[in-house]
């Protein structure tokens, strides 16, 4: 049903990662208009395969807008989505998600009222394919479906060390558990693109550490792009390969995480303009 | 882990399906030796259809999360389709439990179909325009049988409908030995009553079967978490239109196989009987055994219905005291005090979800 | 001519459903519940009126008064006692305990006015003393206007001007408007919410006494369930224009009026309220947020 999870890597895996040089992701032009206000415009980004990339700007730039548009929230006014080569076009937010992108949300948005566990299998749900009547009539297709998926389940909330939480209500979890939670269910999508959006908001910095860490984790272990909204510029630093820096709904700078740092356009963006002196 | 662990559901699902078969015995018990009233005997059957009309209804407004207000609708679109049927295949079938069983699954099919038609505009609409829409469709399935004649002869079945009030049951031209089935405003009348209070008990059963057990796969799961976050749900892939009419057109399934059994435990059944007040009728069972849970609507049905047979000491004033009761419940179990204070004895914490 | 007649009685209907509208549309604006009550507060009106009209012998203009005066008190009555305490509730929980002080105040008056219909006594008969009809006649008499009608059409006007002017202009309309928005953002503003929704209440109530005594004017048959349908319907027209939305409820409620006697005149007297529920289904289809509402999408 699913592929399983892959090993942790080894360095010979790192140059099978590379081999494939073509963008999971491509957006072409991409622009949005809310009400004669471009809330984004001539956005362009490929994003490859295993890469992590950071999407960095000042509040209200239009960084949330972005995902909003590739999940299909927001339907674009201009431009193209490209996902593995393929036109997003037309698609809904269902579609985006089984073709292969896959999100958490600034604000959190869980299903409270079902289990830790149920709330990752539920996004298994695509993956699944025993139909109504096997489920009500407890045929053989939905034991073995649904013991595969509680196995997934669990394997995937162990990386967040939540498998022992497995049974608990969603909506009863402490902030940071609720936070994690939206990553694993995104996970059990089985995405080629996550999307993150400000996955360290409210975490204290031991926490932070290990969402960095584990973030790595992910990456290496689905050999999957991550494209990542973050206010916290030590976790942006650190972990992205590739930075797009976003201001009044247009990219002012894209570059390594050292360019970002020195570019002016950037350090302008978030600090003002500098008297002449 | 080889097993699936017994959840707490499971267990919960078990002592449902363990207390109706309980109830089903005692009550049976208590017919044979004359302990029950008369007119309490005559509400078994219909108390089994409440209970199963509740349960489907919770399917719709505590599971899938939206409101309902016309599922009487369907209770009609079963009631006299699976009248209709009944009548018609008295000769063909003349086994009367089998005959019923299929004038149930015809009742269960029709009202499918009422889903369907209903659901595909509607289920776009959200929280109260939902709700305004469902009730605009009860009242409009009321309008229609109030205009509808069938009657079945040699030739098969006769229908018309009744646009000016002008036609009557002779206009649709039956041969001598047909029989009117269904006679416009007034209704069936002279309905063969065919329904039994083991009919009543299965149909609970299967309902709570089908009910639980959809619940509990993922197709339930799928429909709980668009309950609970329409977005995040369309962000997993859940394909937000299919798993509303899944739960929407099993509701009204389960609804018209009820009805069907209501209509033949009767001898004469009119349109009316399925009006707005019905629908709420249904709604408060639900929102007092609390919602999506199966158990609570059970005995909000049983309880309500017995309640005014109850309450004949009262005579004029038992609906008053009905409205009381209603009004006082709501608001002690809604009083955050109160709340806390029971909240204590409950084995696991309610997951009382806003609906609307 | 007759396609006026129908006209201006479908305008007639609708204006009462108009001002019935007017009441739903303000309190859910303010209080986000259908409040199923709505309808049995203009049978209270109704039979205040009546009573007033034949025990008390009192003119007409005096029973309409008491009637507000009534319904205004028994509207905050039933918010303080049975909506207040819910405030925090879930919407369904209200939702039940309107529908059980509706079922209350529809079988109180049965206990007291008895099942049995009363004939209501006009506003403006029919017919004055001299045995002349009361209306309005033009086209050389092909058509004729009842007086009753016209009162109830221009009330139904004056009633949503000043409305949209008390919402608009006045410190305690725009209080509510504030509270419709977010309430708690209105209360840390120094706006006294409780209040203010009492207030939305009792302006609610007054309407239904209002429209209670023109509907049984024009449809003189007065039982504990005739607010039931027209609450229905009312509720329907709110929706019809967009719920919450004041002009909306006009527009809904006018519309609505006109659409049931056309398809009563012209189409199926059996099926006028099928056509009704028919058109407002049509129409959440094509505007899912009423006519003239607005459409909030979730922001995410």
């Amino acid at each position: 049903m699913f592929p399983k999870l892959v090993p942790m890597p080894s360095p010979n895996l790192l140059t099978e990662r590379d081999a494939d040089k073509t963008p999971i992701l491509e957006c072409i032009n991409l622009g949005i208009n809310f009400g004669g206000l471009a809330a984004v415009e001539n956005f362009n980004m490929a994003i490859g395969r295993t890469e992590i990339t950071g999407l960095i700007g000042p509040n209200g730039a239009g960084k949330t807008t972005v995902f909003n548009l590739l999940t299909k929230v927001y339907q674009p006014t201009k431009g193209t989505i490209l996902l593995d080569g393929n036109d997003t076009h037309n698609m809904t937010t269902a579609q985006v998600n089984r073709a292969g992108i896959a999100r958490t949300f600034q604000n959190i948005r869980l299903f409270n009222d079902l289990t830790v566990e149920e709330n990752v299998t539920v996004a298994m749900n695509a993956h699944m394919h025993y139909n109504m009547w096997s489920g009500i009539f407890r045929l053989p297709g939905f034991w073995k479906e649904e013991r595969v998926a509680h196995e997934r389940a669990l394997e995937l909330l162990s990386i967040f060390n939540m498998a022992d939480l497995a049974d608990t209500k969603a909506g009863s979890l402490p902030y940071g558990a609720q936070r994690r939670l939206e990553i694993v269910r995104a996970l059990a999508t089985n995405p080629s693109l996550l999307l993150l959006d400000e996955p360290a908001a409210g975490m204290n910095p031991s926490e932070t550490a290990e969402l960095m860490e584990n973030i790595r984790k992910i990456r290496d272990t689905f050999q999957i792009a991550i494209l990542l909204i973050e206010h916290d510029m030590n976790l942006v630093m650190n972990i992205c390969e590739g930075i797009a820096v976003l201001n009044f709904g247009r990219i002012i700078a894209k570059g390594t995480p050292e360019d970002i740092q020195s570019n002016p356009a950037v350090i302008e963006a978030y600090l003002g303009k500098q008297k002449e002196a | 882990m080889k097993k699936l662990r017994i959840k707490q559901h499971t267990r919960t699902d078990f002592l449902t399906y363990l207390g109706v078969i309980i109830l089903f015995v005692v009550m049976n018990i208590l017919k044979s030796n004359g302990t029950l009233s008369r007119s309490l005997t005559g509400q078994l059957v219909p108390i089994c259809c409440y209970m199963s009309m509740a349960v489907s209804l919770n399917l719709t407004v505590g599971i899938l999360g939206e409101l309902s207000l016309g599922h009487a609708g369907f209770m009609s679109v079963g009631a006299f389709s699976g009248i209709v049927a009944a009548m018609s295949l008295q000769n063909i079938i003349p086994a009367v439990p089998l005959r019923l069983a299929v004038a149930m699954i015809i009742g269960a099919a029709a009202a499918a179909i009422a889903g369907a038609i209903v659901g595909t505009p509607v289920l776009r609409l959200r929280g109260d325009y939902l709700a305004i829409v469902t009730l605009a469709f009860g009242e409009i399935i009321k309008d229609l049988v109030n205009c509808l004649l069938v009657g079945y002869d040699s030739k098969g079945l006769h229908m018309a409908f009744n646009l000016t009030g002008s036609k009557t049951i002779d206009d649709l031209g039956m041969k001598e030995g047909g029989i009117a089935i269904i006679k416009g405003a007034q209704g069936a009348t002279g309905t063969t009553t065919i329904a039994t209070f083991t009919a009543g008990f299965i149909l609970v059963m299967v309902t709570l079967f089908v009910v639980l057990n959809l619940k509990h796969s993922r197709a339930g799961r799928a429909i709980m978490a668009l309950r609970d976050n329409a977005i995040a749900a369309e962000s997993v892939g859940i394909n937000i239109t299919k798993y509303k009419m899944m739960a929407f057109v099993t509701s009204a399934a389960l609804a018209g196989a009820a009805g069907a059994l209501y209509g033949l435990n009767f001898s004469s059944l009119q349109a009316t009987k399925f009006n707005f007040n019905t629908s709420i009728l249904i709604l408060v069972f639900v929102v007092l055994g609390g919602l999506g849970n199966l158990w609570g609507s059970l005995i909000a049905a049983a309880a309500l219905t017995v309640l005014p047979e109850l309450l004949r000491a009262f005579s004029d004033y038992r609906m008053l005291v009905y409205a009381i009761v209603l009004i006082l419940v709501m608001l002690t179990t809604n009083n955050p005090t109160l709340k806390t204070f029971f909240s204590r004895f409950k084995l696991h914490k309610p997951t009382g979800k806003e609906a609307v | 001519m007759e396609f006026l007649s129908y006209l201006i009685s479908g305008i007639s209907l609708g204006s009462v459903y108009a001002i019935i509208a007017l009441g739903y549309t303000m309190v859910y604006g303010i209080a986000k519940m259908l409040n199923f009550a709505h309808g049995d507060v203009i049978m209270v009106g109704g039979y205040i009126s009546f009573c007033a009209i034949s025990y008390l012998g009192l003119p007409g203009w005096l029973a309409l008064i008491l009637a507000m005066a009534v319904c205004t008190v028994l509207g905050i009555v039933i918010e303080g006692l049975a909506y207040k305490p819910l405030r925090s509730a879930p919407s369904l929980a209200v939702l039940i305990t309107a529908i059980g002080v509706s079922y209350f105040l529809q079988n109180t008056a049965l206990l007291i006015w008895k099942a049995a219909p009363k004939v209501y006594p006009s506003l403006i008969p029919t017919t004055n003393a001299q045995g002349e009809s009361n209306a309005l006649q033009l086209f050389n008499g092909q058509l004729s206007i009842s007086y009753i009608s016209l009162l109830t059409m221009a009330s139904c006007i004056v009633i949503m001007i000043a409305l949209t002017l008390f919402t608009s202009k006045t410190k305690m309309g725009k209080a509510m408007r504030a509270c419709s928005e977010d309430k708690g953002a209105a209360q840390l503003m120094g706006i006294n919410v409780n209040a203010t929704i009492s207030t939305t209440f009792a302006i609610g109530s007054a309407l239904a006494a209002i429209a209670g005594v023109l509907l049984c004017s024009s449809y003189p048959t007065l039982q504990p369930t005739t607010g039931s349908m027209p609450g229905i319907k009312a509720f329907t027209a709110a929706v019809f224009g967009g719920i919450g939305s004041i002009p909306g409820a006009f527009l809904g409620g006018l519309l609505l009026g006109i659409i049931e006697a056309m398809a009563k005149a012209y189409i199926s007297t059996n099926l006028a309220n099928t056509i009704v529920f028919a058109v407002l289904i049509v129409v959440l289809l094509v505007k899912p947020a009423g006519l003239l509402g607005k459409y909030v999408p979730e922001k995410v």
